[in-house]
């Protein structure tokens, strides 16, 4: 960090903190393992769909397989039918949408 | 059954004892069966902080071992009749608690219990790994600064895998408690807002905990905050965080120093 930056953050370094902060993490989760971005996934996917879609968080499989040559990521997702037609609200979904990776 | 929570940062020093209190204190006030269980081996400091120093006759490694029954080492709060605690050792070394020892305890807790709530130790060995294999959710502490908001991010990560229920790929629910929150301090972009902690760690927010001299007084007497009807922000930011946590939605106060309002934020999802 140079001199200039030091004074561009005087009184507020929490945007610098924060900065630094999102750099480091991005690196360390990586290396954290398949695990750890497998759980993130699941829950970054339930969120996304609970915002359109009433499902039950448990009904979410997340699955990663890996051979030599290719890794599959194998996404289930349980929709319970009367959720998603005709409530009114919510747009039906067509074919194909959400449907099994 | 009984809902296992574990009270976990990382970081040491950041309120997860003082959270523990607060939180099962505010929960047993509510009439629910409440056990806080002190996974500090060797540290212990959760009998202390509910006043219960002296009562301490039989500890979980007592139990875990077999030389002792669960219910000759409860000791039921003096205050709040649905509180008990189990404490932890302060004599032996900290290998003496096992996997099996652990879950064998945790799941006859589970049997009388509303509510089992952990308090870990620091760090991301052994001790706070146990404390955190058998539960079903897990409250997050973290101060909005730099290192301990790292380590909750390391945690986060340990919370996704080596726990039980996300060995057998079930999810485990995680919350974020940020506590010693300096209202002043982060108008002044001196101190990590509550946004920027959010949006780095993407774990919903269960409250905010600003930093307080009746949390000090608190442990000096030996009574949580949110004992005695007390009245100070920190009591009632702990009072609604554990109301979220049996699953009432109500939206949460900044901390404010002067003129206060209220910001609303929603109970965030993890994005
Ligand atoms: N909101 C707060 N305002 C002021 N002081 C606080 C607050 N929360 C906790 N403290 C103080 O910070 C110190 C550490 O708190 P506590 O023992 O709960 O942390 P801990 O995470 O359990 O620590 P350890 O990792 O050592 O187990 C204590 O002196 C406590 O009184
Ligand atoms: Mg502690």
């Amino acid at each position: 960090m140079n001199l200039l930056n030091l004074f561009k953050s005087r009184g507020g370094t929490a945007p610098v903190a924060r900065e630094r902060l999102q750099i480091l993490l991005a690196h360390e989760r990586v290396r954290l393992g398949p695990q750890d971005l497998l759980a993130r996934l699941r829950d970054d996917l339930i969120a996304t769909i609970l915002r359109h879609v009433e499902i039950d968080p448990e009904k979410v499989m997340v699955k990663l397989d890996s051979d030599a040559a290719i890794s599959t990521l194998e996404i289930d997702i349980e929709i319970p039918r009367e959720k998603i037609v005709g409530d009114g609200k919510r747009r039906p979904l067509g074919d194909g949408e959400l449907s099994a990776a | 059954m009984g809902n296992v929570i574990v009270v976990t940062s990382g970081k040491g020093g950041v309120g997860k004892t003082t959270s523990t209190a607060a939180l099962g204190s505010a929960l047993a006030e509510r009439g629910q069966r409440v056990c806080v269980v002190d996974f500090d081996v060797g540290l212990r400091n959760l009998d202390l902080v509910l006043g219960a120093e002296r009562r301490v006759v039989y500890d979980f490694i007592n139990v875990a071992q077999g030389d002792a029954k669960l219910a000759q080492a409860l000791i039921r709060d003096k205050r709040i009749e649905t509180l008990y605690l189990l404490a932890a050792s302060q004599t032996r070394d900290k290998d003496a608690l096992t996997d099996e020892g652990v879950e064998r305890v945790i799941g006859e807790l589970k049997q009388s219990f509303d509510w089992v709530v952990c308090d870990s130790p620091a760090g991301i060995e052994r001790g706070a790994l146990l404390a955190m294999r058998f539960a079903d959710q897990a409250v997050v502490v973290a101060n909005p600064e730099v290192s301990s908001v790292r380590d909750a991010d390391r945690i986060i990560g340990l919370l996704d895998s080596r726990t039980q229920r996300a060995e057998g790929g079930q999810r485990i629910d995680k919350h974020l408690l940020l506590t010693r929150f300096d209202p002043a301090r982060s108008a002044r972009g001196e101190m990590l807002s509550v946004a920027d902690v959010l949006d780095i760690l993407s774990v919903p927010l269960l409250g905010i905990i600003p930093e307080s001299e009746e949390i000090i007084r608190a442990s000096n007497l030996g009574a949580p905050i949110t004992m005695n009807a007390g009245v100070s922000p920190a009591a009632k930011a702990y009072r609604d965080a554990a109301r979220r946590l049996s699953g009432e939605t109500l939206p949460i106060a900044m901390p404010t120093e002067k003129k206060p309002f209220l910001s609303r934020l929603f109970g965030r999802r993890a994005a």
